[in-house]
């Protein structure tokens, strides 16, 4: 009997019931940006995290208008600006423990600093003297990426291998909306639930990737909603909410460290400076949608809620105040002295031992320095 | 540059190996011996890759350390980088040649930077395997020869072994290197055998050493990988011809041995370089500037180069007449007699 002979009495066995690996439903995001600040949530807040975050809000905030007034002066070469993005940026600091890693985009200076990095060697990338102005090892900060979304698997890896050792370390790695295009962003939420990594990825929504709005970007209902996909649950918190940002990072972290995986959480928020100073962003939006979100504002949104329950007095806005004030003046100072810088550092760390090739060029231009500085000698006389 | 020691020798066990098991066996002695080397990328597990190079890891050392990933190559060398940046060794295999270009970015602007970023807080040990080069009647995507690529891009080795020995030494010097390695295997010599002695491998030369293959008089043919075979029967069958030629066998790409090549050059006169990959824009241009910039004086002919033709890889079917083989380098070596026709 051929097999076309068989066709009518050929019933297949049915296949094995299909088993979803994981239940969607927990996984999927909030409908609205979760809120704690305004709602009956708060009251469960300590009144001194409250305290403590809007200090750094507002050393945040001066920190950005300091560097971005340095570009004008001509001391960095650019600086994205993360002001109106200032709770995103405190609470992924803050949501580490010391032997956790942060994994920031060029945009998270802000995030390096809060977590306690000299504010001067966060922005060497950014004043053009060195790539990356820190140890990262000490730090426990990777180098700022510029390439988008690159780094996340950097932080799914280093997790991974931390849990390997029997490390408790949790890894965040922080992402523009823009970045979530990017393949590597994908490779990384897969590659991190399918090893149950313990990391946190940060998406912050500002609305733009430069001049592109998040709608040309995805059809996706949200960021947040990518993770149900990858089998992660996604949060959707507004990131303008500093308390909300603390306990919905905090989560996330505390669920990774013990050992439940990856989390994906996208925080709502705005960029209230244009992408950099290069970017003329009268171009691509109007006004009155800034002004919107000036009513927003991270650190205005805090202030209301310690107001109404008399939590801010004169002395924590002066404290906050001055501290501010004195880090952006060291900050300044420090700033515009010349960094001083070695050529020859030009090949002193591009291999363990330098190439036969390197050391020949590096001869060369060590040459060249000596008559340079034997003619400025000649001059000088 | 790290050295690994030899064994000491037992010449009672050498029997013939070929070249992916002397491969298996470098990975397999290189976690044995130092815990934080960790294998990763497809297939790599229980099958033990397609080419049966990781056989036996997974089972030896268990999955965490010879781990079957997701199939993604950006993701895989991602991983690597942070499991690096944790202290670990990893072996990334990608599983051929042009399936290693979706990680590209990742190796140019991460792996091969990440040193120089950190002003050497940061090392990279990353040995990225790359089964490269054609001749197995391989489909579309199956047979790139990519080592232009990496050549051009600072802060990676790039290493290609064309004998059973060197496949153990410099694959185990590659994972001992502290800085990544490009670790390029011929995939047309996997199944190329040699009398070997696996329990007393042979000692490593650090990378960046060439080698003598075959020494003449007349000519020096300079190659890697994949054409070293060739370029040995062309030297043989030159010998028919009245040519006694050199053959230099580069092993290592980046760094580049100038020395012992000048060295070959000078005492011959007259140079060939072959390789698979494309020659315009490829490695002979590089190596032909080089010899002219440090022999100009004792060349007798200009550099000539053997290469792959210009052409994104042919069929399987077409590839014999792309491969450079030995009556494409001989037709070279008679060209090498430029006083005569000029
Ligand atoms: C791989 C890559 N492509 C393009 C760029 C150029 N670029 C820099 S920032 C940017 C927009 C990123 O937007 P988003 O991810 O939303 O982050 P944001 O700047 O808003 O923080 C682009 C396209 C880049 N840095 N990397």
């Amino acid at each position: 009997m051929t097999v076309m002979e068989q066709r009518g009495a050929y019933r297949p066995t049915p296949p094995p019931a299909w088993q979803p690996r994981t239940d969607p439903a927990p996984l999927l995001p909030d409908a609205e940006p979760y809120r704690v600040l305004g709602t009956d949530a708060v009251e469960k807040v300590d009144p001194g995290l409250l305290r403590r975050l809007y200090a750094e809000l507002v050393r945040g905030r001066r920190y950005n208008t300091q560097a971005t007034a340095l570009t004008k002066q001509g001391r960095l070469a650019v600086y994205p600006s993360s002001t109106g993005q200032e709770a995103c940026e405190v609470a992924a600091a803050f949501a580490l423990q010391e032997r956790d890693w942060l994994f920031p985009s060029y945009r998270d200076t802000l995030a390096a600093v809060a977590r306690g990095l000299d504010p001067l060697s966060a922005l060497t990338l950014l004043r053009g003297d060195w790539h990356t102005g820190y140890d990262p090892r000490e730090a426990r900060i990777a180098p700022l990426s510029t390439p988008l979304a690159t780094q996340l698997p950097h932080a799914v890896g280093l997790a991974h291998a931390a849990r390997l050792k029997g490390d408790d370390v949790v890894a965040l790695a922080m992402v523009g909306d823009g970045g979530t295009s990017e393949g590597d962003f994908h490779e990384a939420l897969n590659f991190a639930a399918v090893w149950q990594a313990p990391v946190v990825f940060l998406v912050q929504n500002n609305g733009f990737a430069i001049s592109v709005p998040l709608a040309k970007q995805t059809a996706a209902p949200s960021l947040a909603h990518k993770a149900v996909g990858y089998g992660m649950p996604g949060r959707l918190v507004d990131g303008n909410d500093a308390a909300a940002m603390h306990e919905v990072l905090g989560e996330a972290v505390a669920r990774a460290r013990a050992g439940g995986g990856p989390t994906l959480v996208e925080a709502v928020t705005y960029r209230m400076e244009a992408h950099t100073n290069a970017d003329d962003a009268t171009r691509y939006r109007h006004d009155s949608e800034v002004a919107a979100w000036r009513d927003h504002d991270p650190i205005l949104l805090l202030e209301r809620e310690l107001t109404e329950r008399g939590l801010l007095d004169e002395d924590l806005k002066r404290q906050a105040g001055d501290d501010a004030e004195a880090m952006a003046a060291d900050l300044r100072e420090r700033m515009n002295q010349d960094p001083q810088l070695d050529p020859m550092d030009l090949f002193t760390h591009v291999y363990a031992e330098q190439t036969s090739q390197l050391r020949e060029q590096a001869a060369q231009l060590r040459a060249e320095l000596e008559v340079a500085s034997e003619e400025a000698e000649e001059e000088a006389r | 540059m790290t050295t690994v020691a030899a064994k000491p020798v037992t010449p009672s066990a050498t029997k013939p190996a070929t070249m992916a098991q002397a491969l298996g066996r470098a990975l397999r002695d290189s976690m044995a011996d130092d815990p934080s080397v960790h294998v990763l990328g497809e297939d790599v597990g229980a099958l033990g890759g397609v080419f049966r190079v990781t056989d036996g890891l997974a089972e030896e050392f268990g999955e965490d350390r010879c781990t079957d990933t997701p199939l993604a190559e950006a993701g895989i060398l991602g991983t690597a980088v942070g499991m690096a940046m944790y202290g670990l060794r990893p072996v990334v295999e990608m599983q051929f040649d042009a399936f290693a270009y979706p990680a590209f970015e990742q190796l140019l602007s991460h792996v091969a930077k990440m040193r120089n970023r950190t002003r050497g807080a940061m090392p990279m040990p990353i040995t990225v395997r790359v089964p490269y080069g054609g001749g197995i009647g391989g489909v579309e995507h199956h047979s790139d020869s990519s080592e232009a690529y990496y050549m051009a891009t600072p802060g990676l080795h790039v290493v290609t072994p064309a004998t059973v020995a060197d496949a153990y030494g410099l694959l185990r010097a590659s994972i001992a290197s502290d800085d990544p390695v490009v670790f390029l295997e011929p995939k047309r010599l996997y199944w190329s055998k040699a009398d070997w002695n696996p329990a007393a491998p042979t000692a490593v030369e650090p990378i960046g050493r060439a080698v003598v293959r075959r020494t003449g008089r007349s000519a020096t043919l300079i190659t890697y990988g994949p054409s070293v075979p060739v370029c040995m029967e062309a030297a043989e069958a030159a010998r028919a011809e009245g040519w006694d030629l050199e053959v230099v066998d580069l092993r290592s790409l980046v760094p580049f041995d100038d020395e012992t090549v000048a060295a070959s050059v000078r005492r011959t006169g007259r140079a060939v370089v072959v390789h698979e990959s494309g020659g315009f824009g490829g490695p002979g241009g590089e190596i032909a500037a080089r010899i002219t910039e440090r022999c100009f004086h004792h060349l007798e002919a200009p550099v000539l180069r053997v290469a792959g033709f210009d052409i994104p890889y042919p069929p399987p079917m077409l590839e014999k007449h792309h491969l450079p083989g030995v009556d494409r380098i001989l037709d070279a070596v008679a060209r090498l007699q430029w006083e005569a026709e000029s």
